[in-house]
């Protein structure tokens, strides 16, 4: 009965059309995630036998600790970043004529498409001992010897914030421009201020959209490997390279997949939290 | 209207935005500017501004062998992956669309979850699958693990697209008597192919660009660009890299122009 009554409405396709990706997905997506959490359950790189033994040595080594810490942190700080200066530029598309928009919007997506070692690259250009940074601080005499920016925690979180902007961007944009623009011209008649607008109305409207932009920027922040690697320039480590380092140099597979899996539920912890943030902010924003 | 000299708080307001997103506008271009600019330079190292002006640079990219043989590698796995994606993609954009039941929901959970888990671990868990299989590393294993990760740009290109799509098209059409097929070539392929181009273009460029899945699948004898000079980077600061850098951005620059012409791309994705 349902099969007649989907055949006779002409705008839903049948699902079986999804059915060759999803084999796909079982096989090639579904099945390695499986081995994964397979191998993490074997006792030593030999895998002579199963069990807790790599989650046991990650959670009760203080160092595995602090390695998920400063990974978990340093997508705060990125997102941080990102958001700070991704909604002004969210906020400006939406108040410019329609040649600036397109600009924008061009000015976005190059990054987002320029390759990530590229990216990289530029920002140790820039922040080298002899970058543009040192160079123009040198010129201008406030310092007399170059400063130490590339390797450094912070010069990376900007770095890495530049490399992710646009994920932040897009979603804010999508999300500014959906705020019927009656409503802030009401607030301004209403005797608003910018700043309390801003507040009250525009900040709690766009709030579906900031979520959506600090997730995939902080999904992407913790998991920017290359970044990490030439920026970070293993003074610190990450989750990222730690699962790298121990797979390939190390080949200990059994200890590479749990720090995978620890690594992978912290990240599906974290999409969680944001997608409950999202769902109360849309309830906010439709109250 | 009354006019208040000061209005401390519209000005502060309005300055702080304009200052905001000025930063947040050279942050994202100078970069890239930096990079093609360093990439003319006529020194051995990256000092900025250059010493000098020359070709040198891209000289020697033009005899290095390594580079070279990975940027080829890198395409053909990119533009295999995109069609695998695109095939595969628009047929479960179409299923998923407009499905209301739950396994359609599902498939779309499934199909987007590539974007938020760390393709990492996936890179991992995939070099361990084929090696549980006993397949060894080659390009095909590097396109499939590569289709899983980006197939979820085409589907939600496309799935925007279906959802812009007028149904009253597809229901006239189907009451003159068309075939499902007949009107899907038609109507439904001329107005969604915009969609499915600007996936597909994401598609390709993540797919050249990407790391964490390569990281795994690659050996000597199927080296990836981004691989490749990650490696040179790590070793000594190569400036050669500026190079290949330089042209990076040129045909980046250049897709996104045609893109943009093609499909109309910077709206899209808003």
């Amino acid at each position: 009965m349902a099969d007649t009554a989907a055949g006779r409405d002409v705008t839903i396709y049948p699902l079986r059309l999804s059915a060759p990706l999803f084999a796909f997905f079982l096989v090639f997506f579904a099945a390695p995630l499986l081995i994964l959490l397979w191998m993490s359950f074997q006792a030593d790189p030999a895998m002579t036998h199963a069990g807790l033994n790599q989650y046991a040595a990650f959670l009760g080594d203080r160092f595995s600790l602090s390695v998920l810490a400063a990974t978990l942190w340093l997508g705060v700080e990125v997102t941080a970043i990102c958001l700070l200066l991704g909604y002004p530029l969210a906020w400006l598309y939406t108040r410019s004529p329609p040649w600036a928009r397109t600009a924008i919007m061009l000015i976005v997506l190059l990054p987002l498409l320029t390759s990530v070692v590229v990216r990289t690259f530029a920002w140790i250009v820039i922040l080298g001992r002899q970058g543009i940074v040192n160079e123009t601080l040198l010129a201008l005499g406030f310092i007399q010897t170059p400063l130490k920016l590339l390797y450094t925690e912070g010069g990376m979180a900007v770095a890495i914030a530049q490399v992710q902007m646009p994920l932040m961007v897009l979603p804010l944009i999508t999300a500014i421009t959906r705020i019927e623009p009656n409503l802030l011209d009401a607030s301004f008649a209403l005797g608003g201020g910018h700043w309390r607008v801003f507040r009250k109305v525009l900040l709690p409207l766009s709030l579906p959209g900031i979520l959506a932009g600090c997730m995939l920027t902080y999904a992407a922040a913790i998991t920017a490997f290359i970044s990490q690697s030439l920026i970070g320039g293993g003074q610190k480590l990450f989750m990222p390279m730690y699962i790298y380092q121990q797979a390939s140099s190390l080949q200990n597979w059994p200890f590479a997949s749990a720090i995978s899996i620890i690594f992978l539920a912290a990240v599906l912890v974290v999409v969680w939290i944001f997608n409950q943030l999202g769902r109360l902010s849309r309830g906010m924003a439709e109250a | 209207m009354a006019l208040r000299h000061v209005d401390f708080d519209t000005f502060s307001f309005k300055s702080v935005m304009a200052v905001l997103s000025a930063i947040a506008i050279v942050l994202l271009i100078a970069p890239s500017l930096i990079v093609v600019i360093v990439s003319f330079t006529s020194a051995y190292s990256l000092r900025f501004p250059p010493p000098g002006f020359s070709f040198r640079w891209y000289v020697a990219l033009s005899q290095d062998w390594q580079l070279q043989f990975a940027a080829w590698n890198s395409v053909k796995v990119a533009l295999a992956a995109t069609i695998l994606s695109v095939v595969l993609g628009v047929g479960a954009a179409l299923a998923i669309a407009r499905s209301r039941s739950l396994a359609g929901k599902i498939a779309d959970q499934l199909f987007m979850s590539p974007l938020v888990l760390p393709a990492l671990a996936f890179g991992l868990a995939s070099l361990m699958f084929f090696s549980v299989l006993g397949v060894p590393v080659s390009l095909t294993t590097l396109i499939i693990g590569h289709t899983v990760v980006i197939v979820p740009y085409v589907i939600r290109n496309t799935v925007a697209a279906l959802t812009q799509l007028n149904t009253a098209l597809l229901e006239s059409s189907a009451s003159l008597g068309a075939s499902r097929f007949y009107t899907f070539r038609k109507i439904t392929l001329p107005l969604i192919r915009p969609g499915i181009l600007s996936g597909g273009f994401i598609c390709f460029m993540s797919s050249f660009d990407n790391v964490p899945v390569s990281l795994f699948l690659r050996d000597a004898a199927t080296d990836m660009l981004p691989i490749r000079m990650w490696q040179n980077l790590e070793g000594n600061l190569d400036v050669t890299i500026a190079a290949v850098s330089g042209v990076l951005i040129a045909f980046t620059i250049a897709l996104m122009l045609l893109m943009e012409r093609l499909t109309g791309f910077s709206r899209r994705l808003a």
